[in-house]
């Protein structure tokens, strides 16, 4: 009787939102009565999930998506806040057009718990919300515990990662605005998989650019725990050569084992210690919190399978796993284009499933990420990645793919563009 | 007469069936290709509507055959690009044909 009530009362106000879309739209296939599809994330993946299960159905299927964030804050171009060249109001977008224009049911709270048994979400709040599927894409858990020291040290504020967007990305730039000239700052990098595999390059690269305009006699250092640049390397590695000589250091095979608050001190297996003004450690990344709670983590405990045509997972039937959470097929990156692109597949893989119509047997994805080397001057590296269902996997296409010949400012001007369009393509 | 109206009963049920199939597929053809065609709109913006002043060209109501020739010649090499060379080279023609179709069919 609760429950019915109360599906009711969240149909209603789906359709509420939804009024000025609908007209016009004709209805694609059998969409059953009770069809739900729950969101569990609003970033580039749950957002974009969300958003395309109400389009590809024509605003036939409802979704509740839940997301503890007031306002969606982008990781791409966040480099470009601590770089001092955009703010944080240029990467930040309310989730009111999601729901507004699209009718997609915001809860703005966290998910305590999932059973994939009983199809049931319950929020951290109380409520419990019945699925039909249900959507992960509930991004990464930064694991700080696996550096000794830094949980507490992050906890107060010393020492910041500043890789989800948000709070800590300003904190970080007051930290280089406040550090004197004649500082070091040093960006510790984990061993790949990682959430943006040249988003600590393209930091390093912005910080750089900051303190040659402001603080020349400042020094960025990147201690890398990977053996080599992990992406884009040798144009990387060319423009700090050219442009950055004197300031950037770049130090591979550095895997951050402590820190030591009190002397601001980097601990390494193996290299000698290393202090710095500013410290920004990235620890070591795994699926969302929420995803590894829930079983659905079930490669090395990190990562979770899916099966790729639908992105459901390989653990829990119904449950969509999404974004930087999964187990990637193989030179996937973990991106925000390629969790975007995860959910447009899986928004019609649902709403394929829900109205008893066959699943795209052949889906792509393809991925484009730029990164900013100063203020202007951009590098890209791009993918696209077939469905083989053969191997049931993705393969990218031979021949297909790469990156800029050369640091250029007219891809500074796609790049900015790119973060507009696919803002508006994930939640407007 | 029995015999008669039985066979055409027998053989609209047929044809309802056939085409009631036919419907079904054509309605996932049409979702399929949607969810292919939005592959392009993480850049060139929902539905091929990029947002006002984008240096990215919006894709809604191009051409078919001109949309078509220019990404085979982005493919083939012909057309210069900063990226778009190498996102046509993983595109299939079929796939190429299929996004051309459905934004030359997007109202403005």
């Amino acid at each position: 009787m609760k429950r019915r009530s109360f599906v009711q009362a969240s149909m209603a106000l789906g359709s509420l939102g939804a009024l000025s879309s609908m007209v016009g739209c004709a209805s694609v296939g059998r969409v059953p009565e009770k069809a739900r599809v729950v969101v569990v994330g609003g970033g580039y993946g749950g957002a974009t999930a969300a958003k395309y299960v109400r389009m590809l159905s024509n605003y036939q299927i409802d979704v509740t998506l839940i997301e503890p964030n007031g306002e969606f804050v982008s990781c791409p171009i966040s480099n470009l806040v601590i770089g001092g060249s955009k703010t944080m109001a240029d990467i930040t977008t309310p989730y009111d057009k999601l729901s507004g224009k699209h009718g997609v049911n915001i809860v703005r709270d966290y998910v305590a718990n999932v059973d994939p048994a009983k199809k049931t979400v319950t929020l951290a709040s109380g409520p419990t919300i019945r699925y039909d599927k249900l959507v992960m894409s509930p991004g990464i858990d930064l694991m700080f515990n696996t550096i000794e020291g830094l949980k507490e040290a992050n906890a107060s504020g010393q020492i910041l990662q500043a890789w989800k967007a948000g709070p800590e990305t300003l904190a970080l730039r007051r930290q280089l605005e406040s550090m004197d000239d004649g500082g070091v700052y040093a960006i510790t990098i984990p061993e790949a998989p990682y959430r943006c595999p040249p988003g600590p390059y393209e930091r390093a690269s912005q910080v750089a650019h900051y303190f040659k305009q402001h603080k020349p006699k400042s020094k960025v250092l990147i201690l890398d725990a990977n053996q080599d640049v992990t992406s884009k390397g040798p144009l990387f590695k060319k423009f700090w050569a050219d442009n950055y000589k004197g300031i950037l250091e770049y130090m591979p095979q550095h895997k951050v084992m402590a820190v030591d608050a009190k002397t601001n001190t980097l601990k390494f297996d193996v290299q000698n210690d290393v202090k710095a003004n500013v410290l920004n450690v990235l620890p070591a990344m795994r699926a969302g919190g929420i995803a590894v709670q829930s079983n659905l983590a079930n490669v090395n405990a990190r990562w979770c399978g899916v099966h790729y045509q639908t992105f459901e997972s390989t653990q829990a039937k119904d449950i969509h796993v999404i974004g930087d959470s999964i187990m990637l097929a193989p030179l996937m990156p973990k991106s925000g284009h390629m969790a975007n692109s995860h959910g447009k597949v899986t928004a019609a893989a649902i709403v394929a499933q829900l109205s008893d119509m066959p699943v795209n047997p052949a889906p792509f994805l393809s991925n484009t990420c730029y990164s900013f080397v100063n203020d202007k001057l951009v590098v890209h590296v791009a993918s696209v990645h077939q469905y083989d269902d053969k191997d049931k996997t993705y393969k990218t296409v031979p021949g297909s793919g790469g990156v800029s010949s050369a640091p250029n400012e007219l891809e500074g001007i796609y790049a900015w563009n790119w973060a507009q369009n696919i803002w508006a393509d994930s939640l407007m | 007469m029995k015999t008669t109206s039985l066979r055409l009963l027998a053989a609209t049920a047929l044809m309802l069936g056939v085409s009631a199939a036919a419907q079904a597929q054509d309605k996932a053809t049409e979702l399929h290709n949607r969810a292919t065609a939005a592959m392009c709109a993480n850049c060139h913006g929902t539905d091929g509507r990029t947002v006002e002043g984008s240096a990215i060209p919006s894709l809604v109501g191009m051409p078919k055959d001109y949309m078509v020739l220019q990404l085979k010649a982005f493919k083939d090499g012909t057309r210069p690009a900063t990226v778009m060379h190498q996102i046509t080279k993983g595109l299939t023609d079929a796939q190429i044909n299929t996004i051309s179709s459905y934004y030359a069919a997007t109202k403005r």
